[in-house]
């Protein structure tokens, strides 16, 4: 479905993406892990247009997206925090955003319903909890039915019960074909949800497949063990994707 | 233009509840009717008035603008995740801004006056009214250039203040040294040359031309109203003020569509 080529991005003296090339398959949930600074969220931001790369190319479904804009009515994306306008409602922003992609695609109000946000819907957000605002931004991702969605610690500010809500929807969801873009630190949430790992290293991609590939690559029984490995030796892994 | 429309529809809803704006449009409409109560409907009320209003809403726009961007930068970042044009959103967000802002102001200004019944000079009225709503504009596409300059909010807010000093304050200052320094040369020209430089300056010159008063206003007015009395000087003065907002206006759009956010 996605195709990065030979991208690079560096912000003033410091190299973020040194010339990576990562597949993104159509139905599967893919996680861009690595350590902090490792490019992950820098690689997300280009595939939403936020930030321009310095070299490469990335298609979508063959048609590059530099420059371009038309490409995210494909896409939801829930940010690790999103802050709202203050005097705005939550429902407000759904029509805002409804009113921008048009409403073609339908809507798929159940996060909306399960996570418990209609009594909300028409509270400023400066009377709303971060983990409130948190929700919103998960309903807000799946309201179009979108076919790529891509999720930046997703479950970090959620409640345990509203991260297991959202876990359940993305399995739904790739179950009925859509596909995921995942980063997040909690790699024993990854391992029950990803079916591709792609490791990043100083901006380069040290790993791209199965996360049982990885963990047998290293030797590790888990991902959380086999990725510190890595970053411990790094070295010892020899990328499919490199 | 349909999501241009779209994108300020909701910044102008959430700039219109905002508490500042409504005690901004508070402000204007207790000052004017405590003028119009001391110095009469007269032209004096208007020149009081103007003073008014070229010190605060130069002051109020680039500071609330400049923090009004730099809050909404996370917002800002995921409309720019949806399917629109950088340009788009920019002109949306610039309207929803310097719309409730002008609101707040002509609102605050031309109620007072219609209560009062104050309407001998009407033509006046309307030129401060357009005044302020430009010097809005102007400081609003500076603000806007300034936030999109300034990844610091602090910074942001100390450049937006010394920009407002150096408009309202340090300018006068500046003329009056110039015309000092130099009052042996022919001034004409030079002082015509600053008051296009200043849209501060442009705003008061604007409406003194109409009222007639510009000896009351120091040098640059009395000079602009000597080169370009009549229709012309409004234009040109109109013109100035419109290139000032542009100006700001375009640079910051050109770092809004560059930008990596």
């Amino acid at each position: 479905m996605i195709q990065a080529r030979h991208v690079s991005k560096s912000f003033g003296a410091i190299q973020v993406l040194r010339d990576i090339d990562i597949d993104i398959p159509r139905g599967e949930v893919t996680a861009i892990i690595g350590p902090n600074a490792s490019g992950k969220t820098t690689f997300n931001r280009i595939l939403l247009g936020l930030v321009q790369p310095d070299a490469g190319e990335i298609l979508f479904d063959g048609a590059s997206i530099i420059g371009a804009s038309a490409y995210r009515e494909r896409i939801g994306y829930m940010p690790q925090a999103a802050r709202f306008p203050e005097n705005l409602c939550a429902g407000d922003v759904f029509e805002m955003i409804a009113n921008l992609r048009g409403t073609s695609s339908g809507r798929d109000n159940e996060l909306l319903a399960t996570l418990g946000l209609a009594p909300v819907l028409c509270t400023p957000f400066r009377q709303l909890s971060g983990g409130t605002r948190q929700r919103v931004n998960a309903a807000l991702a799946f309201l179009f039915q979108p076919e790529l969605l891509i999720l930046d610690e997703p479950t970090a500010a959620l409640d345990p019960l509203s991260s297991s809500i959202l876990k359940d929807k993305i399995r739904k969801e790739r179950s009925n074909g859509r596909t995921f873009i995942m980063t997040s630190h909690v790699l024993n949430e990854l391992e029950e949800l990803a079916d591709n790992i792609v490791f990043l290293l100083d901006g380069s991609v040290r790993f791209a497949g199965r996360p049982q590939e990885l963990m047998a690559a290293t030797g590790e029984g888990g991902l959380e063990r086999a990725v510190a490995a890595v970053m411990r030796k790094p070295t010892i892994v020899c990328s499919e994707a490199a | 233009m349909k999501t241009v429309t779209r994108i300020m529809r909701y910044v102008l809803l959430d700039v219109l509840r905002n508490r500042w704006v409504l005690g901004y449009a508070l402000f204007f409409l207790v000052a004017t009717d405590a003028l119009l109560r001391f110095d009469g409907t007269g032209a004096r009320a208007i020149i009081s008035l103007l003073n008014l209003v070229l010190l605060l809403v130069p002051l109020v726009t680039i500071v609330f603008g400049t923090m009004y961007w730099h809050g909404a930068r996370e917002f800002n970042e995921l409309l720019l995740t949806q399917p629109i044009d950088r340009s788009s959103l920019f002109h949306g967000l610039f309207a929803g801004l310097v719309l409730p802002l002008s609101a707040a102001f002509v609102a605050g200004v031309s109620i007072p006056f219609l209560l009062h019944g104050a309407l001998e000079n009407p033509g006046a009225l309307a030129l401060l009214l357009v005044a302020g709503v430009a010097l809005t504009a102007v400081f609003g596409a500076m603000a806007i250039l300034v936030a999109g300059l300034s990844s610091d909010r602090l910074r942001g807010l100390a450049a937006s203040l010394a920009i407002w000093l150096a408009t309202t304050v340090l300018y006068d200052g500046f003329v009056l040294w110039f015309t000092i320094a130099f009052r042996d040369a022919s001034l004409e020209r030079p002082l015509l040359a600053l008051t296009l430089a200043n849209p501060v300056d442009l705003a008061r010159v604007m409406l003194l031309l109409q009222l007639d008063a510009a000896s009351l206003m120091g040098a640059t007015a009395s000079v602009f109203q000597r080169a370009f009395a009549g229709p012309a000087g409004l234009a040109i003065a109109l013109l100035g003020l419109s290139l000032w907002a542009l100006v700001p206006g375009i640079l910051a759009l050109r770092a809004f569509r560059r930008r990596d956010f």
